[in-house]
């Protein structure tokens, strides 16, 4: 029995605000990540998936529980873990071969080092051409694609993904995807995506996690059993798609009943 | 139509990696736009100076002013070495009108200009420095805020007496009340931005290891500088006021002194000169903190504040 690279154990996480009553955002949650396994996190908005995220990269603290990332309980943020957001949230000051090396001169890597390494990636990841550039004369997808390159250059063994399409268009969207899978499958790390998109889940997961609405919990764990690339038009595509809306669906009116009545 | 025609460059890009992603073609054309841009600018920026020494010589033309009190500019710039000779070559007070010429109009308005960009300098740091001290060292930050709240809307002028108590007469009052024009603001403002850095930015540095030190250094004090700019530079017109009157009353020197001293010997075309002289020189110290922001603040646009 392979060590799970990450290991979540009845993790529950409240929110104290001032003056309102405490939140239960997570309860009671409790999965495991294979080393190299693709898991999508899926559930309603507000289910709590993106704080479980921020959890596992060490951003945020457990309220109960616990999270072992390869057999250590988490006490603090580390580069082993990258996030992406769903803004690629690079540094405008930087050029983009500046932001990709960014972890690397934290690391206090010596110039020229750092430099080969975020030249390298950033030739994998397409973006050549564009090392000089601003940030922002680079277009949504060519930017998202640097932000990858900034996490995949500290080679993490888990890479999270806070819905790291949805600002893009649908184009852009799909092209990013198969050029995930491809990055994915070369560095071998696992992947933790967190979409409220069904279709994005069915064709990129290993396993889909479904939650619960707020308090959110494991709802169900669907392996998607479809060898990649995983046509949209497959009768086997569609049967998870009829699957996950029915599950989803239910999840949805209890947490639109729930914003509705506060 | 716009995700259709974002396509190509993206799929472009992933797989063979596009080249420059500008619209325009080879660099000639490109400078020669520039250029008539710049000349343009220039033709207006003429007109419009123009057109203003235009009406004030047209109303004295048509004898709708008194020379006397208002000369238009053809009458303040008609005797530049007679002018001139109120000009003061040593800046030490009380040597009034010593020299002469064009170098002391120069050595004049070095020390002027100096007193403003040391103030400016002054006023800029230490304001970044308290002000993140105000923000991350929360004690601090409830025990000055209500002192700093209190003194900031104080207006510079109100300081003038504190600063010859304290420091008496010369360069230090002129400074300090640049420096005061300055400080508060940057200090409530630095406060201010800090709250507002991207919440990301500081995870992903913090997912990178990032030090408290290396996050202040490499994100946060980059990402609101350019907008901590942009308040000093719209300070800089207030430090010229501020210093003026400050060598008016506290220095006995500089371009403020002689503008008192035309006031006093009711030389309307002196007033005249040395005001067209201010103008200049707060014009041109605008453009040169806008070659400084080129410069170190390469990623902004020259005209907007960041962020």
């Amino acid at each position: 029995m392979v060590r799970p690279a990450v290991s979540i154990r009845n993790v529950g996480k409240t929110w104290d605000v001032e003056g309102r009553p405490p939140l239960r955002a997570i309860d009671d949650l409790s999965f495991d990540v294979a080393p190299g396994e693709f898991v999508v996190l899926l559930g309603p908005s507000g289910c709590g998936k993106s704080s479980l995220l921020y959890m596992i990269a060490g951003l945020e603290g457990v309220s109960n529980g616990v999270i072992e990332d390869d057999g250590i309980a988490i006490s603090g943020p580390s580069p082993e873990r990258g996030l992406i957001f769903q803004e690629a949230s690079l540094f405008p000051w930087l050029t983009i071969l500046d932001n990709v090396a960014f972890g690397l001169a934290i690391r206090a890597e010596l110039p020229e080092r750092r430099k080969e390494k975020a030249r390298e990636i950033l030739r994998r990841v397409g973006l050549g051409d564009v090392l000089d550039k601003k940030p922002d004369e680079l277009s949504g997808g060519m930017r998202q694609r640097a932000a990858f390159a900034r996490a995949l250059v500290m080679q993490p063994r888990v890479l999270m993904m806070d819905e790291p399409f949805a600002a893009l268009d649908v184009q852009t969207r799909a092209k990013l995807q198969d050029f995930l899978l491809q990055i994915w499958q070369d560095s071998g790390a696992s992947v933790l995506l967190v979409t409220h998109s069904i279709d994005e889940a069915i064709s990129l997961a290993d396993r889909v996690i479904v939650f619960t609405a707020r308090p959110g919990r494991v709802k169900e764990i669907v392996p998607i059993d479809l060898p990649r690339p995983r046509p949209t038009r497959s009768p086997r595509y569609h049967e998870y798609r009829d699957y996950f809306t029915e599950l989803l669906a239910a999840e949805v009116d209890k947490a639109f009943a729930e914003q509705s009545g506060l | 139509m716009t995700e259709i025609m974002r396509l190509p460059t993206d799929t472009v890009a992933m797989s063979a990696p596009a080249t420059d992603a500008s619209p325009l073609p080879a660099s000639p054309p490109r400078n020669w736009r520039k250029a008539q841009r710049q000349l343009a600018a220039l033709g207006w920026a003429a007109l419009s100076i123009g057109l203003f020494a235009a009406i004030w010589e047209a109303l004295w033309y048509f004898d709708k002013i008194n020379p006397l009190l208002l000369p238009p500019p053809h009458l303040f710039l008609q005797d530049i070495p007679g002018t001139l000779k109120f000009f003061d070559r040593s800046n030490r007070v009380g040597s009034v009108a010593s020299g002469g010429g064009v170098g002391a109009l120069g050595i004049t308005m070095f020390w002027t200009t100096l007193r403003v960009f040391t103030g400016l300098a002054l006023g800029f740091v230490s304001g970044v420095a308290v002000g993140a001290t105000l923000h991350y060292v929360r004690w601090l930050r409830n025990l000055l805020m209500p002192t700093v709240l209190l003194l900031a809307p104080i207006s510079p002028v109100a300081w003038l007496p504190v600063a010859i108590f304290v420091f008496g007469i010369g360069d230090v009052p002129a400074i300090f009340l640049v420096f005061i024009t300055v400080f508060f603001t940057i200090v409530l403002s630095t406060s201010a931005q800090i709250e507002s850095v991207p919440v990301n930015y500081i995870h992903v540095a913090r997912i990178m290891g990032a030090t408290q030190t290396q996050l202040f250094w490499r994100v946060i004090l980059p990402s609101i500088l350019p907008s901590l700019f942009m308040t000093l530079r719209l300070n800089l017109f207030g430090a010229w006021m501020v210093v003026l009157i400050a060598e008016t009353v506290g220095v006995g020197t500089g371009l403020g002194q002689i503008i008192s001293m035309a006031r006093a010997t009711f030389n309307a075309k002196l007033v005249f000169f040395t005001m067209a002289v201010i103008g200049a020189l707060g014009f041109l110290s605008d453009w040169g903190l806008r070659q400084i922001q080129r410069r170190m603040l390469w990623w902004v646009a020259p005209n907007r504040g960041g962020v």
